[in-house]
């Protein structure tokens, strides 16, 4: 599977991205700085977490401007597969790829630990090697990830099983207590309505490979292998 | 001409930074203030010396980057 890895300036979850992809899943990685366009023949995009552009403005809204964000839209339209992780999903918000924005966290804190998260929805191409309401455990590490819509937006992607992830309970229960940062109906992560376009706050990649205690984010990007007929190629990893 | 633009959350949606000012704000003394709302204010030079197509342009500003119209509502003075 060959994928894109976007830089902006300020990302720093983009290394983390192409290790999981290319040394942990032995997949094809090309990091694209931001004022480049995509290269022909990607299957997937991803926007890796960060603080691009310092998170001036507000959390994304510079980067939506970002030369290589017209080739991500054309990119999208045309059905490729983009992935947005944590400042990636308020990037996709601010470009409109995805609906709804992100507020600052109702406790004003910036909030780094392992969360919760229920799979509402496992019949996609990022969700389809989980269970449908599995529990994953998957860190968050963010100041602004207060997900919020219009009702009438968030009556749609919820009719439209759009929306993906949900904070919960270890249990799997949906309570105010799981939700770490106020998001709207506990919100973690939503797709748009082609189910090609995820945005995600919790960060699988810190989260996928035995070494670092925890594998259960390994399971999106096995999803998204999944979707395109692959799987994980043997890691130069193995028998280290 | 320059513009100066007020942009703040629009009534209704939560802002956390209000609330916790509010609270020191009480804790201050200041038993009477209420619904703090907070935004931001920045001021733009407008190399143009017809006000209406400055103020056509720093509209389009406002609607394309400065101001998430979401959750934000805005609003500008041209001097």
């Amino acid at each position: 599977m060959n994928i894109g890895v976007v830089v902006f300036p300020g990302s720093n979850c983009d290394h983390d991205c192409e290790y999981i992809f290319k040394d942990v899943l032995g997949q094809s990685v090309k990091m694209i700085w931001h004022k480049d366009t995509l290269p022909a023949g990607l299957d997937a995009v991803v926007l890796p977490g960060g603080f691009s552009y310092g998170d001036y403005l507000r959390t994304g809204a510079i980067a939506r401007f970002s030369p290589v964000m017209g080739a991500v839209k054309t990119f999208a339209r045309d059905g490729g597969l983009v992935i947005g992780i944590c400042n990636g999903f308020q990037i996709l918000l601010e470009a409109g790829l995805l609906p709804g924005v992100m507020l600052r966290n109702t406790s004003l804190n910036f909030i780094c630990k392992d969360v919760y998260v229920k799979v509402e929805n496992a019949a996609t191409r990022f969700t389809n090697r989980c269970e449908s309401g599995q529990v994953l455990k998957i860190p968050i590490a963010h100041a602004d990830g207060n997900y919020y819509t219009d009702p009438v937006t968030l009556g749609g992607i919820k009719a439209n099983a759009q929306v993906i992830f949900r904070y919960c309970t270890a249990e799997g229960k949906i309570t105010p207590e799981a939700n770490p940062n106020g998001s709207l109906d506990n919100i973690a992560g939503i797709m748009n309505a082609d189910g090609n376009v995820l945005g995600m706050m919790p960060h699988p990649e810190r989260s996928a490979e035995t070494l670092l205690g925890n594998e259960d984010g390994r399971l999106i990007f096995l999803s998204m292998l999944s979707a395109f007929g692959k799987s994980e190629q043997p890691s130069r990893l193995v028998g280290v | 001409m320059k513009a100066k633009i007020h942009v703040t959350l629009k009534q209704g949606i939560l802002d956390p930074q209000g609330k916790a000012i509010e609270h020191a704000l009480d804790s201050l003394g200041f038993k009477n203030a209420a619904n703090v709302r907070v935004g931001k204010y920045m001021e733009v030079d407008v190399n143009e010396t017809d006000s209406a197509k400055a103020d056509a342009q720093v509209k389009q500003m406002c609607e394309k980057l400065l101001a998430n119209t979401v959750i934000e509502e805005y609003r500008y003075e041209l001097q």
